[in-house]
């Protein structure tokens, strides 16, 4: 299966708006079963992990109010951050966006001399395009998180932010890993099966010479504890704590929201994380450092901090919620419109729910696709409700179709502009202001009613046009003999007179 | 106690049997119910579509309908939650722009006044048992924002379960959406589809005579997915099973 990459760093003018990529994967039933079976499973043991804590609303409160503080005083925080990184002896880069966080991570990578980098997995570097930029500068990234090992190999891209490779099932993998692994090193064992067992030793194994050979790491961060300088990441795999630890130079990249005020605050979020997004009551591997220490770990240590548009998000006083996000997964989870339409539909690192508000956010709603991205919701509220830092995705959503189709103030790299509405919504637009003139002239919606009601022998079983995405799989409802206020003023006497 | 019905749009135009079980319903408990013909639409499509200025009108209109009224009754958990929900974020955001407080001043007035059907049954009546017979197998959708942003919570099947002849199926995936979700139906119908045809299969396999809901606008989409499926399961509103009693209850399925 080829599949067009969408990254996030490219312009993604060309990529199909949401429906169309939709339309396309919700006909994949091996895709629909895979990440039906997969959501599922994981729906219900977050529910259930979630569950055996007393104090969740608590906690999901604290973590919220945590982040709106740190938000608020961002500046503050990453000022900080920054002298405790640098006084712990590692070195900070500041990144506006995407070309200037590739530009950096390529000249650091360059001046050790190396070709070939081993990586944690990490949104932030999918997000900016990271392993294409270090590729057209001649330099290997090699993804060691087995998802993203899978994803690699089948050069194939991340459709879940937690579990990449959600997608895929074990005889998938395990004709990806028989297939591709020896182009990337050591190849898969002879007669592999889809045994899970056999697949991950086929991993460990590969991944092993990796890790021992490589003297580059770059990594992501969960949080950057501000007071301390400390930069935490949490995983399940150990792949993340071999990265950390045994490469000589170590490459952090970490969007600027990343950052928490204080070492107590992740009493709060190492409890509302591993519950959130694997069901887990703790986490297993969960690697903390602070810049550099003498003989332990790596002799140089870079911190990349990241904008790209989070600042501009940032100045959205509803749109800037997203912000507080730690990237669990527990929206993409419960979400009925990701487990049909899957993740690369949404066309970023970023996706489901989190990706609907995040993206757009993130790059704006020029492209046909970033601009259909938050109608990608049926609205249904599931993910709010088990979002651990309570991020309210579909307010954000209404707010975001609010500036795709009114258009208005918005933030675009620090300087606030007005946009137009988005281009293919004056037929919408035009019978909304049609719709909303009925309903404010209650004589009109009467005498429409009447028409409809008169005709309601002649209408067709069938729409053609537009109505059609209704009628290809729903049956039009009957329309009745009389309105209710027909009936009432019928019934009830001359008060109910429109 | 003034009461007035706010029977929505959709409703209104498309399903009038349940405003008049709100009506028969209300009256056999003893409530005199007012229809004030004023009322269209809350604005909910328009808003949820991200046409807030389109709204506004709306809202203005829909307060000043129901201006006077100590209770508003809505046969709808997302007309309901629309005003509820929405209508404050309209005011404070037009408060905002600098525009008044008008309508942050109108969504006060009818935001504590707003009740969907059960809320005003359970919680201002005080009733589970309406005195409903409606002899026939009913599964029950809750649908996402009257479970979600009202929190109805219990209410509907409180008063199901004292519903005389009533036998209550369990609906497996109760609380994942239908897919309908407004003009989602139309803009991602792939999807709409998609998530509808699950939940028809799973309305169909409890073997039910009826699905229950208590949004109109969700049984349009669960309905019509229902009959394009050639499934022998009838949409009804909770209304109109409410409203049956022994020798009306066939008209309602």
């Amino acid at each position: 299966m080829t599949r067009i990459p969408l990254g996030m760093p490219t312009p993604p003018g060309a990529a199909p708006a949401f429906p169309a990529a939709a339309a396309r994967s919700t006909q994949d039933a091996t895709l629909r079963e895979n990440l039906r079976h997969a959501t599922h499973t994981i729906r219900a043991k977050r529910a259930a992990a979630v569950a055996e804590l007393s104090d969740w609303a608590e906690l999901r409160a604290a973590g919220a109010a945590i982040k709106d503080h740190t938000l608020r005083h961002l500046d503050h925080y990453l000022e900080q951050a920054e002298a405790a990184v640098t006084a712990a002896g590692g070195q900070v880069h500041w990144a506006a966006d995407a070309a200037e966080a590739q530009a950096i991570v390529t000249r650091l990578v360059r001046d050790t001399g190396e070709r070939e980098v081993v990586k944690v997995k990490s949104m932030a570097t999918q997000e900016i395009g990271l392993n294409e930029a270090l590729a057209a500068a001649g330099i290997t990234a090699y993804e060691t998180d087995l998802a993203e090992l899978i994803v690699q190999l089948g050069n194939d891209l991340p459709s879940h932010i937690l579990v990449p490779a959600i997608h895929r099932n074990r005889a998938e993998i395990r004709d990806i890993f028989r297939e591709h692994m020896a182009r990337w090193g050591r190849p898969a064992p002879d007669g592999l099966t889809d045994e899970p067992a056999e697949l991950a030793e086929a991993a460990r194994l590969h991944l092993r010479e990796k890790f021992l050979s490589a003297k580059v790491a770059i990594s992501g961060a969960n949080f950057l504890v501000a007071e301390t300088g400390t930069l935490v990441v949490v995983e399940s795999e150990g792949n993340g704590r071999m990265c950390l630890t045994l490469p000589e130079t170590l490459i952090s990249v970490v969007g600027i929201e990343k950052v928490i005020p204080a070492w107590r605050d992740l009493e709060v979020f190492l409890q509302l994380l591993p519950r959130s997004s694997t069901a887990e009551r703790m986490n297993p591997y969960t690697s903390m450092w602070t810049g550099t220490s003498h003989g332990d770990g790596p002799a140089a240590f870079h911190l990349v901090l990241l904008d790209n548009g989070r600042t501009d998000a940032l100045a959205d006083q509803v749109g800037r919620q997203a912000l507080r996000c730690i990237r669990c997964s527990a929206c993409l989870n419960v979400c009925p419109v990701y487990e049909r339409a899957g993740g690369h539909a949404y066309g970023s690192a970023y996706p489901g729910p989190i990706g609907a508000i995040l993206t757009p956010q993130l790059r704006g709603t020029a492209s046909a696709l970033d601009a259909s991205l938050p109608y990608a919701s049926s609205l249904c509220g599931a993910c709010y409700e088990v979002c651990p830092v309570a991020i309210d995705i579909p307010e954000i959503l209404v707010r975001l179709r609010e500036r795709v189709v009114e258009g208005g103030a918005v933030t675009i790299r620090g300087t606030r502009a007005v946009i137009r509405p988005a281009k293919g919504h004056a037929a919408e637009r035009a019978a909304m202001r049609a719709a909303r003139w009925t309903f404010d002239h209650p004589r009109a919606l009467r005498a429409g009613q009447r028409l409809v009601s008169r005709t309601r022998r002649l209408h067709p079983r069938r729409l053609a046009g537009p109505g059609r995405a209704w009628s290809d799989t729903r049956e039009l409802p009957e329309v009745p003999p009389e309105s209710f206020r027909e009936w009432w003023q019928r019934t009830r006497g001359p008060q109910g007179t429109a | 106690m003034r009461v007035a019905l706010f029977v929505t749009c959709v409703n209104d135009t498309l399903y009038p049997r349940t405003g008049q079980a709100v009506v028969t319903l209300l009256e056999r408990l003893g409530v005199e119910v007012d229809f004030p013909a004023a009322q269209t639409c809350c604005g909910q499509p328009q808003y949820n579509t991200g046409y807030r200025r389109e709204t506004e009108p709306l809202a203005h209109r829909y307060a000043d309908t129901f201006r006077g009224y100590d209770h508003i009754v809505v046969p709808s958990g997302s007309c309901a939650a629309m005003v509820r929900d929405n209508y404050p974020r309209l005011g404070a955001r037009a408060a905002a722009e600098g525009r008044g407080r008008g309508l942050a001043d109108a969504a006060a007035s009818v935001v504590p006044r707003t009740y969907e059907l059960t809320e005003f049954l359970v919680d201002v009546l005080g009733v589970t048992d309406v005195g409903a017979y409606y002899p026939h197998t009913v599964t029950y959708h809750p649908t996402c924002h009257g479970l979600r942003l009202l929190r109805l919570g219990d209410r509907p099947l409180t008063l199901l379960r004292k519903v005389r002849g009533l036998r209550l199926l369990e609906l497996e995936g109760a609380e994942e959406c239908c897919g309908f979700g407004g003009t989602f139906a139309v803009k991602n119908a792939a999807v709409s589809a998609a998530m509808g045809t699950d939940k028809a299969r799973a309305i169909t396999a409890t073997g039910a005579d009826a699905v229950c809901t208590v949004d109109n606008s969700c049984q349009l989409h669960i309905g019509g997915t229902l009959a394009r499926q050639g499934s022998a399961v009838r949409p009804v509103h909770l209304a109109e099973i409410l409203a049956s009693t022994e020798g009306t209850e066939g008209k309602a399925l």
